[in-house]
């Protein structure tokens, strides 16, 4: 790998800083990509990765001062347009196609840019399109409608609309959150090919093992500042965490034996036409039951189903030995089952309410006098108890939930359904957009509230996590239960194995 | 079921061309009317203005929007277009038409700036500015109606004329060529230009087009405005088969034409609708009215059925919308 490096790098960025209002976003940042290198550049949610990128690619101007060269060329800003001639394209996380267009349409649209009024030439599309694709080794019909395609195909797609336009510098965003590994390998490919051809690769991805794989070296960026460039050979997951963090972590393996206290949570036989099958399981008081597998796997279909957002088709499941019934997530709520959703900005928070409003949201007959009316001392008083209990860094209760962190927020998320003192929480991707650093403090509440003898179910892709923090961990995929770890005996590898095998 | 299902129509085009054949066979046997040819050639001189404020209305439905102002907006230019060829002394075809699409574009255009640069989501912008045009006609017009227009917008201008046996006279009038012009007009726009493709890529995906380097103004400017013109246009026609200028005589059509072109698969939320359907929504739309009249139905019934169409589409596109278990992106 080790090539000798050529004398002008492709791009090379200097002393770039970004001010959004009074915070530095981005704060003297140097930045180097050579000719067909493959590069990871890593960080945290807000250590500015995303803001370099659009500063690279003109969506935002660097404060005066900054220098960004492309091979000879120099720039202290650049717009869209000038990116774009020098071959700068961006494959954003969700890869900005259009489903209702053909295959063509999508990788060859730059031909229907501009204001005058000319004729579409579909040929040109289409043949466009055929020869990028066969380039990167690919066969699509050209003539089909995006969205009949996988989210691999389309994502090929996206790459295919990169190469079209010319790029030699195409930075990728999270491109793997959503593939299989066998779909991975397949994208890896296609990097190697456009490496091989001179191109550039830069991959902003939260799954550093697999970009540890493929990648030359790492640009680690932390709160706005470069912290380093490294060879990835060199690199571990663990050491790259602690230099995303400026922390070490604890990586042992907490899992308890619980199968000697009660059983809360009994399913037996569920099933959902479509969406899962045959699913039986038992989960203890106190224990953290971690459920893995990739997405649309049926996970969150389950969750719903426990939670009375929708019923099962055939099976049963009791809680406390009864069987439950529900007519919808209220019958869910008062039997003490909680669940906090995958996506809680949009399901899980009211954004524009206050923090102590959204605390109490689901608990409201808990703070309400007979009559119904809401008593502001038993409210503030409730409030107070689980921003205390979680730790959760508020200036005032009353300031809106958009104005936390992530991390805050998913506390703020947890309060509001511990203060509806459940019997079972399910959790479903409790991490998603929660930083690094902040994770460990949220699974560190869950395992005290486990402690205190709520039954958990820990949903999650992240293997790691559920690795970690989980009592027992069950794989599903393509809708069923197919296996169950114990993390004390299990080996992690057997299970991202199993799961992305 | 799965044998049945190879029979069944596979595009929404497909099923309404099914639906059509089997009104059209109900009411050629429920009623002895329906069938002849007078009938018929009334049916399609009757649904030129809706076709041509249909095509326009598809625009802007398949880029993303939607517009409850059109058929006010067009009395607005059958006031503006009539009063300006009576005071410049009569006029005549092509200025009417010029001066309809002008003031039509005008008007669309005011949409498109409100909910482009205040961003404002357009079902609000077009309620608020329905409402503005149709209180600032009936307030300066005082809702008096105009008799004596032009002889040119008066004269009928038959393209096609032939009497039956009967004695009915078949007549393709003036408004039928303009509608098909226009739909040719948008047909072209649609496919084979290439702003018509950005008009499809921004109802699609809004932030994948900006990212794609598409001007987002100028789009929003282009299907607003082309209804605009369809507006107007087809305002002026109706003028002309009514032979008179009535402030309220549009008034409620906005949500015919809507339910027609919903019908025909525009898809609310952007990104899908062929100009093929809208005709065939239109046609279904226009034969259901005919046939509930030639059945003695109460005109009450055809309201229920537009709404009830409309409420059909809104709830099967926010079928296929429904991202609520969606991954958001964090980065």
């Amino acid at each position: 790998m080790a090539a000798a490096a050529p004398a002008v790098p492709l791009l090379r960025v200097d002393h770039v800083s970004k001010m959004f209002g009074g915070v530095r976003a981005l704060d003297d940042v140097s930045f180097e990509l050579r000719e067909g290198e493959v590069h990871c550049l890593a960080g945290e949610n807000g250590s500015g990765k995303s803001t370099l990128i659009k500063l690279i690619s003109g969506v935002y101007r660097p404060e005066p001062g900054a220098a960004i060269r492309f091979g000879e060329r120099e720039f202290s800003a650049v717009t869209p347009a000038i990116a774009r001639e020098l071959g700068v394209q961006v494959i954003w996380q969700d890869l900005a196609l259009f489903s209702h267009l053909t295959v063509a349409e999508n990788i060859a649209f730059e031909q229907n840019l501009g204001g005058r009024f000319r004729w579409v030439r579909r040929r040109n599309l289409r043949e466009a399109a055929r020869a990028t694709l066969s380039r990167l080794g690919f066969a699509i019909d050209v003539e089909r409608p995006l969205m009949e395609l996988s989210i691999a195909q389309r994502q090929l797609v996206a790459i295919a609309r990169a190469l079209v336009a010319d790029a030699r510098i195409v930075f990728m965003d999270e491109p793997t959150a959503s593939t299989t590994q066998a779909e991975t390998r397949a994208l890896f490919e296609v990097v190697r090919k456009l490496s091989a051809d001179g191109i550039a690769v830069v991959f902003v991805s939260h799954r550093l093992a697999e970009v540890m794989a493929i990648a030359e070296r790492v640009t680690v960026l932390r709160d706005g500042r470069q912290v380093g460039v490294f060879r990835a050979d060199e690199m571990s997951p663990a050491r790259l965490t602690e230099l995303m963090t400026g922390r070490q972590f604890d990586e042992s393996v907490h899992a308890r034996d619980r199968s000697r206290a009660g059983i809360v949570l009994k399913a037996e036989a569920l099933s959902r036409d479509g969406e899962y099958e045959d699913i039986s399981f038992q989960l203890h008081a106190g224990e953290i039951l971690g459920i893995t597998g990739l997405l649309g796997a049926g996970r969150t279909e389950l969750a719903s189903t426990l939670f009375g957002l929708n019923r099962p088709d055939r099976g049963r499941f009791l809680l406390n030995g009864e069987e439950c019934r529900f007519g919808s997530n209220r019958g869910a709520i008062d039997a003490g089952i909680a669940y906090v959703p995958e996506d809680r900005l949009t399901l899980g928070l009211v954004q524009a309410q206050s923090i102590a409003d959204n605390t109490v949201m689901a608990a409201m007959d808990r703070i309400a006098s007979t009559s119904g009316v809401i008593d502001g001392r038993r409210k503030s008083h409730l409030v107070g108890n689980w921003i205390g209990q979680l730790a959760i860094r508020v200036g005032e209760p009353d300031d809106p939930v958009r104005t936390l962190s992530g991390g805050n927020q998913q506390r703020v998320v947890l309060a509001k359904w511990l203060a509806t003192e459940p019997k079972v929480l399910i959790l479903d991707s409790p991490t998603v957009g929660v930083d690094v650093g902040a994770r460990a403090g949220i699974f560190a509440i869950v395992r005290e509230l486990a402690e205190a003898g709520i039954a958990i179910i820990l949903i999650s892709d992240e293997i790691p996590e559920v690795y970690q923090n989980a009592d027992r961990v069950l794989h599903m995929r393509g809708g069923r239960l197919v296996d169950a770890y114990d993390p004390r005996s299990a080996r992690i590898e057997t299970i991202e194995a199993a799961v992305h095998g | 079921m799965g044998d049945l299902a190879r029979f069944l129509p596979r595009t929404t085009e497909s099923w309404l061309v099914l639906v059509l054949i089997l009104v059209v066979g109900f009411l050629g046997l429920a009623t002895n009317t329906f069938l002849m040819p007078a009938n018929l050639v009334d049916l399609v001189n009757q649904s030129a203005t809706n076709l041509i404020f249909a095509v326009g209305l598809l625009a802007v439905l398949i880029a993303g929007g939607i517009d409850i102002s059109f058929a006010v907006a067009a009395s607005v230019v059958q006031y503006i277009v009539v009063m300006a060829v009576l005071a410049l002394g009569g006029g005549n075809w092509v200025v009417g038409l010029g001066l309809a699409g002008l003031c039509g574009f005008a008007l669309g255009a005011i949409n498109a700036a409100l909910i482009y640069y205040f961003r404002i989501i357009s079902i609000v912008v077009t309620i608020a500015t329905f409402n503005v045009f149709f209180g600032f006609l009936m307030f300066v017009t005082r809702g008096v109606s105009i008799y004596d227009i032009p002889d040119w917008l008066y004269d009928r201008f038959n393209l096609v004329e032939h009497q039956t046996s009967s004695g009915a006279y078949i007549e393709l009038t003036l408004p039928v060529v303009i509608m098909i012009v226009m739909v040719i007009a948008t047909w072209v726009l649609l496919n084979t230009l290439t702003v018509g493709r950005q008009l499809f890529a921004m109802g699609d995906n809004p932030d994948g087009a900006k990212r794609v380097g598409i001007n987002i103004a100028a789009i929003h400017f282009l299907a607003y405005g082309w209804l605009g013109i369809c507006a107007g246009v087809g305002g002026l026609m109706q003028a002309h088969y009514v032979r008179e200028v009535v402030p309220n005589a549009l008034y409620g059509r906005e949500l015919e034409v809507l339910a027609a072109v919903v019908l025909g698969g525009a898809r609310l939320g952007g990104g899908r609708g062929t100009v093929f359907g809208t005709i065939l929504g239109v046609a279904l739309i226009a034969i259901t009215q005919n046939g509930l009249n030639l059945l003695g139905v109460s005109p009450y019934a055809f309201q229920m059925v537009v709404g009830a169409v409309i409420l059909f589409a809104i709830t099967t596109s926010n079928l296929q919308t429904t991202g609520l278990f969606r991954r958001r992106s964090a980065a």
